[in-house]
């Protein structure tokens, strides 16, 4: 895992990750977030809750359905924590996926039976905001955005 | 070992130390399947030591209690922390599984 040491004022942390696609590399760089995190003073329930699993979510999305675990491809994470807000942000370089087709509820008649189809339901229950785009810089690759807001 | 698994009577107990998440969640199932294989039927997992499962661990608990259905057995969960038993809430997992609050009760009443 190589970590870039980003820009840290007074007010907000920065930090960003490249893992290679190995579901492996998944709990450690949780556990780091979810450190920061404490550090920075954010709710202990958050620290064992929202943010480990929503980030999971993401990570797991990213490297199972984004880049279908071709260890050539790369998972990059931004984490950024200010005064109101956690922004955590994982980019894949797969080809994408259909956000439509993985957009599963509890509404859904096999709900309870299907093994698979819940993380992008936890991720909009865990967090306030999940936004899901294209990057901007013309690659290939979906970016998923976590926000949670600071109690 | 993030699985540790003994047997009490004819229920087969497993406990997940750690998270039951996408990079172990494969090795639990076989693990779980195995004890399946051997002819255990009434499996109950303890999460005493657990902090907390992502949807491919929820998955798996979903995909074994099916199996479990099938062969005429039952899977049973026990100690979900306040977290989990949110995730368990959220997901309306909880109408799915028999949860106890320990081991001991899920194991008096099996």
């Amino acid at each position: 895992m190589n970590q870039r040491v980003g820009t840290a004022s007074v007010s907000v942390v920065r930090r960003e990750w490249t893992i290679s696609s190995n579901v492996a590399h998944i709990e450690p760089l949780v556990s780091e977030v979810v450190m920061l995190c404490l550090d920075a003073g954010m709710s202990p329930r958050a620290c064992r809750l929202n943010i480990p699993v929503a980030l999971t979510e993401a990570l797991s999305n990213a490297i199972v359905c984004g880049n279908h675990d071709d260890a050539a491809r790369n998972v990059t994470a931004r984490f950024e924590l200010d005064a109101a807000s956690l922004t955590l942000e994982v980019t894949d370089e797969g080809n994408g996926f259909d956000a439509s087709k993985v957009n599963f509820s509890p509404a859904d008649g096999d709900w309870l039976e299907r093994e698979d189809g819940r993380g992008l339901f936890l991720m909009r229950s865990l967090m306030d905001r999940v936004e899901l785009q294209r990057p901007t810089n013309g690659r290939h690759g979906h970016v998923v955005r976590l926000v949670l807001k600071r109690a | 070992m993030p699985f540790e698994i003994e047997t009490a009577g004819d229920v087969v107990v497993i406990a997940v130390h750690g998270q039951l998440v996408v990079g172990n969640r494969q090795e639990f199932k076989q693990s779980v399947l195995d004890e399946v294989e051997r002819g255990a039927r009434h499996i109950l997992v303890d999460f005493s030591e657990t902090g907390y499962v992502d949807s491919s661990g929820l998955g798996a608990l979903v995909s074994l209690n099916k199996r479990l259905r099938e062969v005429g057995g039952e899977l049973r969960l026990a100690a979900l922390n306040d977290d989990m038993r949110t995730l368990f809430e959220l997901t309306r997992l909880d109408t799915l599984f028999r949860l106890y609050a320990s081991r001991a009760e899920a194991l008096a009443q099996f």
